[in-house]
């Protein structure tokens, strides 16, 4: 697929983050375009995780900065980002395990006000994912690793975002669930929400993306539209194990 | 949102609860009030050894303290070691506001001054209330701004500090630059009696005493149960559960940490007010380290954020520590023939105590359904989102 011709959503210029004496992200800079699905692939300490936490406001850059519908987010606080519309699904899942299903989603619309709208979306998000319809009632901690994911996009969904951020969303997972975790991330994407995905399944990230960003050691390493990258043979060899 | 099946059914454990909690307030009121004073000496005895109407009473109190601290330990889940700060301010508040102490004043605003003892400030006991809520809750505000944004060790550790400041600036502040400020030592005495639409409560009428703070202490049970199932409740959980994932849902980390401060606060305040009603006074030297350790052992042992749980565990400390220690004792003592001290020992069986929750029954006495599935995975599959179940057992 290739990068779609539509304005710019979420725009990084040269970001540089790190925790204390290291830094685990330098000088990104990359795009993500309405309505497309972009890619962010790399190795195990490649920075992925950190530029979504930056992103998501949970760390402050070091330099450079984010900018979100033409407005400046980096350094404001994380519920803030939340209101202004990017949702993050994070690594690990992270549902809040003692509650259950139903009080998981309540809280991933916790800042809006319009019950009506609320619920609209929360019947999309059971249709999307019918699975957590039928383990509603139950603690979150007590389901299977694949209904947990399930929960943790859904719950993402509630807070009606125009930007999803998914942070490994396939992790852990059987292929099948796999499988199923990115034709919703698809259908997510049909029904209007743009999306920014992390993942080390990189040759299914690469499949579904419309465009792609390659990182290594906190560098942007190679950037392209997400088939392209996925036919590239160096690509191939450095990332997809082949 | 969706109302099921679980969510009524707490509503209806509650409603169980309640009922019990007014039922034996309701004994209490009556047994003192009616029935004792014609009833037989023998009678008489049991009840005053066993249940006094003046460790009953206390009892209300430490229920309110318990309660106002679960809302900062067992919803919000940070570690407060210096919630007797808030008792000692909420105590002062009552101190100051209504009795002859600032002596170079004269301000009586629906007050119930002594006869001859009309200087000072004598305010309506219900404003007293009110302004030691306010008073407390900006001292949390002033405690909990710098210091919330600590990690919960660091935390604990500034609250402890506070804990020994506050008591500390009481018992030292007979003369601040000049000033008497508390007193020092020998604190406030001789507050005004509680006047309640033209009904006095004198300084020995006990039983109306006991029915007022178990009204409060029923207040601080009716809010807190409501404040856990709002919104800003859920907050609470989620930052308890994950702080990072409550961040990501849009839960304001800071500002909702800071309310659970300032509102367990206020729970100190108007409990501190309440006790320095019963006793008619505020003396500096009872607020010390050891009362806020008690208070956060009911919480713990009740049952950690379930508000019946921790009542529960208010009422059983604060009996065993008043009176069912010494009146063990003195059974175990008279049948055995033996001699023991038993309330030296007191600190040892709470220690024995608390050991033996930890290593038995860490979700305490009755916990909250979500620890108890924690607490309990393997026993899982059973578990429905309910209180009422345990609550019922």
């Amino acid at each position: 697929m290739a990068r779609l011709n539509t304005p710019a959503m979420l725009k990084i210029n040269d970001l540089t983050v790190g925790y204390g004496a290291i830094t685990a992200v330098k000088g990104l800079t990359l795009e993500v375009r309405e309505g497309e699905i972009v890619s962010l692939i790399g190795s195990n300490g490649a920075g992925k995780s950190t530029t979504l936490r930056t992103v998501s406001g949970l760390l402050k850059p070091k330099s450079g900065n984010i900018e979100f519908l033409g407005e400046k987010i980096d350094g404001i606080a994380g519920h803030e980002i939340v209101a202004k519309g990017i949702c993050h699904s994070p690594e690990g899942r992270r549902i809040f395990p003692k509650m259950t299903v139903d009080e998981n989603l309540d809280l991933g619309a916790y800042l809006r006000k319009d019950a009506a709208a609320v619920k609209e979306t929360r019947d999309h998000v059971l249709q999307l994912f019918p699975r957590l319809q039928e383990r509603i009632n139950q603690k979150a901690g007590t389901m299977s690793g694949g209904e947990q994911q399930m929960l943790a996009v859904g719950r993402a969904l509630m807070g009606n975002p125009k930007l999803l951020i998914l942070d490994e969303p396939s992790m852990g997972l059987a292929p099948v669930l796999v499988d199923l975790i990115f034709e919703t991330i698809e259908e997510i994407r049909k029904s209007g929400v743009t999306i920014l995905l992390v993942e080390q399944n990189a040759l299914a990230a690469l499949r579904i993306a419309d465009y792609a960003y390659v990182l290594e050691s906190g560098h942007l390493k190679l950037e392209g539209d997400g088939s392209k990258l996925a036919d590239d043979p160096a690509i191939a060899q450095a990332y997809l194990g082949g | 949102m969706s109302n099921t099946a679980p969510a009524h059914t707490a509503v209806s454990g509650n409603r169980k609860w309640a009922i019990g909690f007014t039922s034996v307030v309701a004994f209490f009121f009556i047994l003192n009030k009616f029935i004792l004073p014609e009833a037989g000496s023998g009678v008489q005895k049991f009840f005053n050894a066993w249940f006094s109407l003046t460790s009953m009473a206390e009892i209300m109190i430490w229920i309110i303290m318990a309660l106002g601290l679960n809302i900062i330990v067992g919803y919000a889940g940070l570690l407060d070691l210096g919630y007797v700060a808030f008792w000692a301010l909420g105590g002062y508040v009552a101190g100051w506001l209504m009795s002859p102490f600032f002596s170079g004043l004269n301000i009586n605003f629906f007050g119930n001054p002594r006869p001859g003892l009309e200087f000072g400030i004598h305010f309506h006991v219900f404003l007293v209330l009110i302004l030691g809520g306010v008073f407390t809750a900006i001292w949390g505000v002033i405690i909990g701004g710098p210091t919330l944004r600590l990690k919960s060790d660091y935390l604990a550790l500034v609250t402890l500090g506070f804990g020994e400041i506050i008591p500390q600036f009481m018992l030292n502040g007979a003369d601040i630059a000049g000033y008497n400020v508390t007193n020092g030592a020998q604190g406030i005495g001789g507050l005004d009696d509680v006047n309640l639409f033209g009904y006095v409560i004198g300084t020995f009428a006990l039983p109306e005493k006991f029915l007022m703070v178990s009204l409060m202490a029923g207040a601080m049970i009716f809010f807190s149960i409501r404040l856990r199932d709002g919104r800003l409740g859920r907050a609470w959980l989620a930052i308890r559960e994950d702080e990072l994932a409550a961040s990501m849902m849009g839960v304001p980390l800071w500002r909702t940490k800071f309310a659970s401060y300032a509102i367990g606060a206020v729970g100190g305040g108007i409990g501190g007010v309440g006790f320095a009603i019963l006793v008619g006074g505020v003396y500096a030297d009872r607020f010390n380290f050891v009362i806020s350790i008690i208070i956060l052992a009911m919480v713990v042992m009740g049952g950690m954020g379930n508000v019946w749980g921790v009542v529960v565990g208010a009422v059983t400390l604060a009996w065993i520590n008043s009176v069912g220690l010494i009146q063990v004792g003195e059974l175990v003592n008279n049948s055995f023939g033996t001699n023991i001290n038993f309330p030296s020992y007191q600190f040892l069986l709470f220690g024995l105590l608390l050991v033996l929750m930890m290593l038995f029954r860490r979700e305490g006495f009755i916990p909250e359904a979500r620890i108890r599935m924690v607490m309990n995975e393997d026993k899982v599959d059973e578990e429905v989102s309910d209180e009422t179940k345990i609550a019922s057992k």
